[in-house]
């Protein structure tokens, strides 16, 4: 099963507590680990403010898997986001190699976030 | 990254653009350096590419090959739809 790499954002309502933010990105990490995917990387932003307001909530737990994984996986996946109501907005995109590159060096800390990001890839 | 200046080089395309006044070739800046990706997740980098309004600036004025243009006007409508952009700002600079 060729094995794609895919990146999922989450932003989750604020009106959730640690525990139940936890269970639900939990419940999202088995799903993808179900269906024979690999977890790369997460991210967790925790509250922040959104640009404009979704559902009437200007803030969410923004939550980042990146993962590999077989084509099948998105379909199912975005099925649970869509089923489950704790989720304002999600997206899924498929990373190109430019993109997991990267990936690996933000990993590594090659753009300091602190500071200005200098998007400088040698 | 140092500020990159960004004006047309003859006079008739004088257009006033948000970086200070200096006649200069204009080029891509992600050609120049070497910028593979653009994230969208990064709201800040993508600051550079929208005006006050929140619209994404057009190639004439910031310079930058139509393929990388693709890539950023595709990243900004991402960040609008995680709304780590706003669709239409004020005073965002």
């Amino acid at each position: 099963m060729k094995l794609k790499n895919y990146e999922s954002v989450i932003i989750l309502t604020p009106v959730l507590s640690e525990k139940q933010m936890q269970e639900a990105v939990s419940s999202f990490r088995q799903l993808i680990t179900e269906h024979d995917g690999k977890i790369i990387h997460e991210e967790n932003w925790g509250l922040t403010k959104l640009a404009y307001p979704i559902a009437k909530k200007s803030t969410g737990f923004y939550h980042i898997f990146e993962f590999e994984a077989p084509v099948t996986i998105v379909e199912k996946l975005e099925l649970a986001y869509r089923r489950d109501e704790q989720i304002l907005r999600y997206m899924t995109i498929a990373l190109d190699k430019h993109a997991v590159v990267y990936n690996e060096r933000r990993r590594k800390g090659a753009f300091n976030k602190k500071a200005e990001v200098k998007e400088v890839a040698k | 990254m140092t500020k990159k200046v960004k004006v047309g080089k003859s006079d008739d395309s004088f257009v006033f653009s948000n970086s200070p006044q200096q006649f200069q070739k204009k080029y891509c800046r992600f050609k120049k350096s070497g910028i593979k990706y653009i994230d969208y997740k990064n709201p800040d980098f993508l600051m550079k590419f929208i005006n006050e309004q929140g619209k994404i600036l057009p190639r004439r004025i910031t310079g930058t090959s139509l393929k990388y243009q693709r890539k950023v006007a595709e990243a900004v409508k991402r960040a609008r739809h995680l709304a780590l952009l706003p669709f239409v700002g004020d005073q965002l600079k």
